[in-house]
């Protein structure tokens, strides 16, 4: 409020085109101190208020009567129970549009459509990657039931925010012209309702994510290898790293981090715009609704690549989650610390390698 | 053909709310929704000034960019209207509108704000003219029947105009010009560009917005 006076007293002077001297003098008697460089109107005759009297500068036609001027946040007492609507002026919105009919999309499209040209790329580039030394035709059991669970409760949850997400987002230049405006209202009331109630499980899945995972995607040495490695990937074969890579390696880490803080933030923002004002105004809600449709499209081009090397990019790998038991080289090839150590305790597990004994 | 503005004059709006009355009163308005409110700025210190503000009806309207769903349109008047079967009730208009005059009945589920509700400048919506589904959607249309807005014409000061811009333009710029005084037209820098009157525009309509 202490700015007011100020902003109230740029009106008549721009009205009046006049500088400092009419300013200076009622706000300089609002707050009670002697008028600095008081000119045309003496202070004892400025009565209170900012544009009571008709000052010597006052419009004489009516080009000089100004309808457009410069308007920011003003906010003012309202006698209606909605303090909400107490702003007169919110130009932020503005800043909002832009994000929503510009940056959003772009970033969106240039993030997922860019991750996926990557992918096919790569694929191309580097094709399949194989098990090297072949199926053992033995298994280990990696992913009990429980974490094969919260994985595919996350992972549905995920891809129905994500595509209802992507509908609203993308909906109006994409689906609209295909299916028409009632058609897509449908869809899209649908969409919302989808996109609100899947976070349920979504953020369910990631809190069991925690309790199952936290202790093995702690960064460590062998991550470090990992990444100078980088995971293999422009190698001939599935080279191993120097040091012996634990129960998860960095790639499979990031992925971990990035699921747990960023579907957590998504989680924070997004429930936070579901209740409007009971935490932030609508300043906040346009921050909370930019930082959730930007991490929702990293999250998007994210699990597109994980995806992607869980199922058509490395041999092996979908088993993990699919069966919960993966092919022993593949353990030996891809996680040879997790193995080894795992490999003790195989005895108990004994009963789960009866696939391949003529292997052997 | 006339493009229509809201001129609210600061000098002369005296906070009687009768503007927001009418307005409630005229289109049934729920329970905590308001089309139109009256704001205070400086309550209580010198310069204080009360301003009727609602849905402006702006030239570029941000709440028509940025709808997913594509439910708003501006008629020929410039009148910024919305179709309730298309709305979704996202509240991303609320976010982009400079004025805050979306407005939600809260009566779905959590994160369900149900179909958007503004002023209509008394035009109603894309409904029949003078049907009951009309009225129960979007309330009265008083512009079909030649009159015009409810809340400027209830206005005991002539402070909120509603009416044809240039119109509203001369009679606020001979106000001025005989008071030797004016605080601006308040909303219209926002709300409408200086030199172009608006086009009329429906839904699926083509423009950069929509890419």
């Amino acid at each position: 409020m202490k700015t007011l006076p100020i902003r109230w007293a740029a009106v008549p002077l721009l009205v009046l085109a006049l500088a400092a001297l009419l300013l200076a003098g009622p706000v300089a008697a609002q707050e009670g101190s002697p008028p600095p460089g008081a000119g045309v109107i003496p202070k004892e005759q400025v009565p209170p208020g900012l544009t009571q009297i008709p000052g010597p500068n006052s419009p004489r036609t009516a080009d000089d009567v100004i309808l457009y001027m410069d308007e920011s946040k003003l906010v003012g007492r309202i006698t209606i129970p909605d303090p909400a609507l107490a702003t007169l002026v919110q130009p932020e919105g503005r800043d909002w549009r832009y994000f929503r009919t510009r940056i959003e999309k772009w970033v969106a499209a240039i993030a997922i459509v860019g991750m996926a040209a990557a992918l096919l790329l790569f694929f191309v580039i580097r094709g399949r990657i194989r098990i090297e030394h072949g199926r053992a035709g033995r298994t280990v059991p990696r992913f009990n039931g429980l974490e094969r669970f919260t994985h595919w409760m996350t992972a549905l949850a995920f891809l129905a925010l994500a595509i209802t997400g992507l509908i609203v987002t993308f909906g109006r230049p994409l689906l609209i012209p295909l299916i028409g405006h009632s058609a897509f209202t449908a869809t899209a009331e649908t969409a919302k309702y989808i996109h609100n109630f899947s976070s349920v499980p979504f953020v369910l899945g990631i809190l069991l994510m925690i309790v199952l995972w936290i202790r093995d995607n702690i960064p460590g040495k062998a991550d470090i290898d990992w990444i100078r490695n980088m995971g293999g990937m422009f190698k001939g074969g599935s080279t191993h790293p120097l040091s012996e890579t634990g129960r998860f390696n960095a790639g499979q880490k990031g992925v971990f981090w990035s699921v747990v803080l960023g579907g957590l933030a998504l989680a924070v923002t997004g429930y936070l715009l579901m209740v409007p004002f009971y935490v932030t105004g609508i300043g906040g809600m346009q921050i909370l609704h930019i930082v959730h449709a930007v991490l929702g499209a990293l999250m998007i081009a994210g699990i597109l690549a994980h995806i992607y090397i869980g199922t058509v990019g490395m041999e092996g790998a979908f088993e993990a989650m699919g069966k919960g038991e993966v092919d022993e080289n593949w353990a030996i090839e891809h996680h040879r610390g997790w193995y080894e150590a795992h490999k003790r305790e195989l005895p108990r597990h004994g009963s789960t390698h009866g696939h391949g004994v003529s292997a052997e | 053909m006339a493009r229509m503005k809201f001129l609210c004059d600061a000098e002369r709006c005296i906070e009687c709310n009768a503007c927001v009355t009418a307005c409630k009163n005229e289109h049934e308005v729920p329970w905590g929704m308001q089309r139109r409110r009256v704001i205070t700025l400086q309550d209580g210190q010198a310069g204080e000034r009360s301003i009727s503000m609602s849905c402006m009806h702006c030239t570029d309207a941000p709440c028509a960019a940025v709808c997913p769903v594509d439910c708003f349109y501006q008629t020929a008047d410039g009148v910024v209207l919305h179709s309730k079967d298309l709305c979704i009730g996202c509240g991303y208009c609320f976010y982009a509108c400079p004025f805050g005059a979306p407005q939600y009945p809260q009566t779905t589920n959590f994160g369900g704000r149900g179909k958007m509700d503004k002023c209509t400048f008394c035009t109603a919506g894309p409904e029949e003219d003078f049907s009951p589904v009309e009225y129960q959607k979007y309330g009265s249309n008083r512009l079909a029947e030649g009159k015009l807005p409810l809340c400027s014409e209830m206005c005991s000061t002539r402070s909120l105009m509603a009416g044809d811009g240039e119109v509203l333009e001369a009679i606020y710029k001979e106000r001025v010009l005989r008071r030797g005084y004016g605080s601006g037209a308040w909303g219209w820098s926002t709300a409408y560009a200086a030199d172009q009157p608006g086009n009329a525009f429906s839904p699926g309509r083509s423009g950069l917005d929509n890419v």
